[in-house]
């Protein structure tokens, strides 16, 4: 039952224009000398979009014949692609419940590392034009809010630090997911919005960050695995072990993730 | 007589076109298929018992009916210029044409995204404005206007292109006005038409998703319609999900069949 909508879903998504549509032809295995070929396929997070082609840009310097191809999404749809058997190397999530789906189908190999965290930020238009201050001002029904819906991590996430706060947010739209909560600052169309840290960077000038403090208490964790399946096991444990390396988390800290 | 014609037209028709038909329709039909045999009938009842259900129906219903209104209102005399453009120049009839027909093959969220660049808190008209469009059930119903109403002009428009002129002609000799002669002859004449698109505009109305959610938003009962719900369900429980879509595609196949072949007007009626 599941099977067939997600089939559905997954078509739907590719059609809709998965511009990093994986490439589906099979990857040479590596050659004796321990030079790595082939393609790798990622399978990432959305919030990774712009960190994970700066790292493949640098680590395919260093192995100029290996061909990242990337899939970034969101991590639940992500999951239900890779169950349905999507040809995927290496899987990087937004959370531990959407990368459970994948370990708990036993499709890994090994264990996921937890490489990154995420904090949730208060974002606001630039200038501030509601007068925001605070985590307490999402209750202020006069202010036009935007939120992720719950069902998504973010708003998950969004929920425990309401809950935490005991705050009892009035928001005004629940968004399928934190690049269009994002959206709705930038344009100027709501006074705050919950979203991550490394959102409110990437954003630039647009958009203002105000941290909280109730933030520590819902902080997102960000997971990376080998597939079992991978046919180009040599290249994907390889870019695996980058983002791991020192010059992986320079990247990644320059974008504002946290460390684990 | 027409159905002579029609049966010399089948006669003509190649048995190796069959082929491509059916491989046409079984891509139309068979994932409708799918989800009708995949539904989870069993928890049915339960699972479109839920409150939350219940309240997206009656918004997409409501917001719905409310757009095909508005499209009826301002579409019927959109149709009437557009059937009279023949007369104009290349140019400007190409251009009404294609302004009438963009929003049908726009991606609805890019549709959007330009509702609220110009009706928006900081849009074009929108900084004018004394209140707040966007996350108001008003705002739904525009974006709905905005993707659904090009169904109806082009289905009136057709009937009006196809129907006779010279009854137009005759009450005007006997002195109707203008109006008269619209409101008494032409719309009945293309009354077909209008019914035909009206439907069709309230099925796409009703499947609205990309210029409502990035227009309108998401909130339940405010701008929270069936299809958005049946996305977020989605990415938690999938039989929901599968149960709201079952909800959509019925009424709209009941509005569609009970069409029949007055499908385009103008060709079959």
């Amino acid at each position: 039952m599941k099977r067939a909508l997600v089939t559905l879903v997954a078509a739907g998504l590719l059609l809709a224009g998965c511009s990093a549509a994986p490439a589906t032809q099979p990857t040479p295995e590596p050659t004796a000398e321990d030079t790595l070929t082939g393609t790798v396929n990622v399978f990432a997070a959305a919030s990774l979009t712009e960190t994970f082609g700066a790292i493949a840009d640098a680590f395919t310097k260093e192995h100029p014949d290996v061909n990242i191809a990337f899939n970034f999404g969101g991590s639940s749809a992500l999951a239900t692609q890779i169950v349905e058997g999507a040809p995927v190397d290496v899987f990087a999530a937004a959370s531990g419940t959407t990368m459970k789906t994948v370990t708990d189908a036993a499709l890994t190999d090994g264990e996921p590392t937890v490489f990154v965290t995420n904090t949730l930020e208060i974002a606001v238009p630039a200038g501030n034009p509601g007068g925001v201050s605070g985590l307490a001002d999402f209750a202020n029904p006069d202010l036009s809010i935007a939120i992720c819906a719950v069902e998504v991590p973010c708003g998950a996430a969004s929920k425990t630090v309401f809950d935490g706060a005991g705050i009892v947010a009035a928001p005004d739209t629940l968004e399928q997911d934190v690049k269009a909560v994002l959206t709705k600052v930038e344009l100027g169309e709501v006074d705050a919005g919950l979203v991550y840290k490394t959102d409110v960077l990437a954003a630039g000038d647009k958009v203002e960050g105000i941290e909280f403090s109730e933030a520590s208490t819902a902080v997102g964790k960000y997971p990376i695995v080998q597939l079992a399946a991978s046919t180009n096991k040599n290249a994907a444990a390889a870019f695996v072990a980058y983002v791991l390396s020192p010059a992986g988390k320079k990247i990644l800290d320059r974008a504002a993730f946290g460390t684990p | 007589m027409q159905r002579s014609a029609r049966r010399k037209r089948q006669g003509f028709l190649s048995p190796a076109l069959w082929v491509p038909a059916g491989l046409a329709l079984a891509l139309l039909g068979l994932p409708l298929v799918a989800l009708v045999v995949r539904a989870p009938w069993s928890q049915l009842p339960e699972l479109l018992a839920q409150p939350s259900v219940g309240s997206a129906l009656a918004l997409s219903l409501a917001t719905g009916l409310m757009s095909t209104a508005i499209s009826l209102v301002l579409g019927i005399p959109l149709a009437l210029v557009l059937a009279r453009s023949a007369q104009w120049a290349a140019v400007p009839r190409r251009l009404l044409r294609a302004l009438v027909t963009v929003p049908l093959v726009l991606p609805p969220v890019v549709g959007g995204v330009a509702l609220l660049l110009l009706l928006g808190r900081r849009g074009l008209l929108g900084q004018f404005l004394p209140f707040q469009l966007p996350f108001t059930t008003a705002a739904v119903v525009i974006a709905q206007v905005f993707v659904a109403m090009p169904f109806l002009v082009l289905a009136v428009e057709g009937a009006l292109r196809a129907s006779d002129r010279r009854f137009e002609t005759a009450a005007a000799t006997l002195g109707a006005s203008r109006f008269t002669i619209f409101r008494r002859i032409t719309l009945p004449l293309v009354f077909p038409g209008v019914a035909a698109g009206a439907l069709l505009c309230f099925c796409r109305a009703l499947g609205e998703f990309g210029a409502t959610i990035t227009f309108a938003g998401s909130f339940p009962g405010v701008t929270q319609t069936l299809p958005i719900a049946t996305y977020l369900q989605l990415q938690t429980d999938p039989d929901a999900a599968i149960a709201l879509s079952l909800v959509l595609m019925i009424i709209s196949a009941a509005a569609l069949v009970s069409l029949r072949d007055r499908w385009v007007p103008g060709v079959t009626a």
